[in-house]
């Protein structure tokens, strides 16, 4: 348990993103080996080592690719590097260190999928991570490692480098298929899933950034090596962006299973100024509040679903005593009000209505009645919004009315917010 | 304004390799932005003459993006985010800051037209560097009022456009040299 560079174990290398330096590295030792290999077995080996998902819902991804039907051709690979998860900034260090490594992931899984085409759809504001996969296409394909007969062995590959343009909606695997396509970035109904009738109707996998990045490893040392980390449902590594209140932000790769406090404590240094913890949230702007003690809760899917939130991208937004936690859950809120794309009422109307009354407290124009009607609404999104943006819209804020009821209290009692005066005291 | 030769080629020839030309229309939209500074009503027509598809699509899907912008704007662009993670480590404070120093409001252009600024509540990814803001599609993180003095100082004296920079062309073809 702890800390455990995996994926970013060679970042300490100068002009990694270099492809001569990349494999110095052992770079597409993975890719080469995985060529020798029927792409069944690839699939069935990365079902054994029980890789997860790593771009927010955690669907082993050995099982995702084989929901392919069966002969039917052709399917497509696209990569998710759109993220847009408010408090996650792993897939972007990954990119920026090591493109080839993500390359390399990809080709594996295109191989093994049966796949001649890939994408990657990029979110627009990462402009130089997007140069730098742009560079690392450009240097595999000048190595033969994609395009046509790639190494010899008789396999074509061609990546597609698709530049989004400002929409967090589209992080969503329906709906990033849908711009993909060239429409307005609104997400379909599944099923069908994509693997069935995905891209142009076409069976395609999407899979996440840090995912595909574990599979030149997963190829190199096997099922089981990767078996070994982390917990019995949570093989391997995670790379946790850790923002917020505490002395060292950044990403850390640690082993499934670490207990969250050595995380924030040991490794992010603590919470900042000697200040007290007063909460956290794991997974992203979409995932519910925890408090100081759920923090012996292991870093793992299923460890931090038991513990009332979710895992999600792998955010760990840290608070201190000074933080109002209804201006929290307010720009949030907001953030999903801004970002919902529109098709559905519940989510539509929904954030528009939620987000509303967050400036009411805010303001200090709410009434009492304003709580309850805020988590009325929030059980009127969930369950009935067409993905999962209007669900998660309403899983921080009822987890904030859950945990800080006070606080909202305090909003209507004093006819603002308590914690204005600290909280500009508190970036003085 | 029509559009230049090597937008049009570069739009076609990135139509020319997907396995639908209208996957093409976000692309053809960066390189008409790279070019113009913004995406005009012409220039939608235009993409959809190249593509051979309705204008209506085209305007369609320009305007469900917020990166797309549809009216001239200041040389350079500073976007400021405010959601949490950033809030938590003075974003606000700094987006006052940016305001005064600026003295114009939340998406305006400066008065000698060289910063249009706006916050946003979009997250950019940069929340391990708080607070942050982009700047002509480059991220300045850890921002402190110093910092945020010497990217203005920067930005007024620099009279390249955003467009021409930080959007360098995507060449589908790598330019030999």
């Amino acid at each position: 348990m702890g800390l455990k560079p995996l994926l970013t174990k060679d970042f300490h290398t100068e002009n990694l993103e270099q492809l001569a330096v990349y494999e110095r590295t052992a770079g597409y030792a993975g890719f080469k080996k995985a060529l020798g290999m029927q792409p069944d077995e690839l699939v069935e080996l990365v079902k054994t080592s029980g890789l997860r998902g790593r771009g927010g819902a955690g669907f082993p991804t050995g099982n995702k690719w084989s929901f392919l039907p069966k002969g039917v051709y052709p399917r497509y690979f696209v990569c998710n590097a759109d993220e847009s998860e408010p408090g996650c900034f792993k897939d972007r260090h990954l990119i920026e260190k090591s493109p080839h490594q993500v390359l390399e992931g990809i080709l594996i899984a295109s191989y093994a999928i049966g796949c001649n085409l890939a994408f990657i759809y990029i979110r627009g504001e990462y402009l130089p991570q997007h140069e730098a996969l742009e560079s690392a296409i450009e240097e595999a394909r000048q190595a033969g490692y994609l395009g046509k007969n790639v190494l010899g062995k008789g396999y074509d590959i061609d990546v597609i480098l698709h530049r989004g343009a400002g929409a967090y909606i589209c992080g969503e695997e329906t709906a990033l298929l849908t711009s993909l396509e060239g429409y307005r970035g609104e997400p379909r109904l599944k099923p069908p899933f994509p693997a069935v009738k995905g891209l142009y109707g076409k069976p395609t996998i999407v899979n996440n950034v840090e995912t595909v990045a574990n599979l030149p490893h997963i190829v190199i040392n096997g099922a089981d090596w990767f078996k070994a980390m982390g917990t019995p449902t949570g093989a391997g590594t995670r790379l946790w962006c850790m923002s917020g209140h505490v002395n060292r932000p950044g990403n850390y790769e640690m082993e499934n299973g670490t207990p969250i406090r050595e995380l924030i404590e040991e490794h992010g240094g603590g919470v900042w100024k000697n200040r007290k913890l007063k909460a956290f949230q794991p997974g992203g702007a979409s995932m519910m509040v925890l408090l100081p003690e759920h923090l012996d809760v292991g870093l793992d899917f299923d460890a931090i679903q038991k513990a009332g939130s979710l895992a999600g991208a792998g955010a760990m937004v840290v608070m201190d005593e000074t933080t109002c936690m209804v201006d929290v859950a307010r720009r949030y809120v907001k953030f999903f009000h801004h970002e919902s794309c529109g098709k559905c009422t519940p989510c539509r109307e929904g954030t528009f209505w939620m987000s509303n009354l967050f400036e009411r407290f805010e303001a200090g124009d709410a009434k009492p009645g304003d709580i309850d009607l805020l988590l009325e609404m929030g059980y009127n999104i969930e369950g009935r919004s067409f993905c999962p943006l209007g669900d998660a819209s309403t899983w921080f804020p009822r987890s904030v009315i859950k945990y800080f009821r006070d606080e909202f209290l305090e909003h209507i009692s004093e006819k603002g917010c308590p914690f204005k005066k600290t909280a500009q005291e508190a970036v003085a | 304004m029509a559009l230049a030769k090597p937008t049009v080629e570069e739009i076609k020839a990135r139509a020319a390799r997907y396995p639908s030309k209208q996957s093409a229309i976000i692309p053809a939209l960066w390189a008409v932005q790279y070019e113009q500074g913004y995406v005009s009503k012409e220039a939608m027509g235009e993409i959809a003459q190249i593509l051979a598809l309705p204008p209506s699509l085209i305007e369609a899907t320009a305007s469900f993006y917020s990166m797309f912008l549809t009216r001239a704007e200041g040389r350079h662009d500073v976007v400021i985010c405010v959601n949490a993670p950033c809030s938590l480590r003075g974003a606000d404070e700094m987006t006052a800051y940016l305001e005064q120093q600026l003295g114009v409001r939340d998406g305006q252009t400066t008065k000698d037209g060289a910063i249009t600024w706006h916050s946003t509540i979009e997250c950019l990814g940069a929340c391990g560097g708080a607070p942050m803001m982009q700047v002509d599609h480059r991220f300045e993180e850890n921002l402190t009022p110093e910092r945020i003095d010497a990217i203005i100082q920067q930005l007024r004296t620099d009279p390249t456009p955003h467009g021409a920079k930080p959007m360098r062309r995507i060449p589908t073809k790598r330019a030999k040299n």
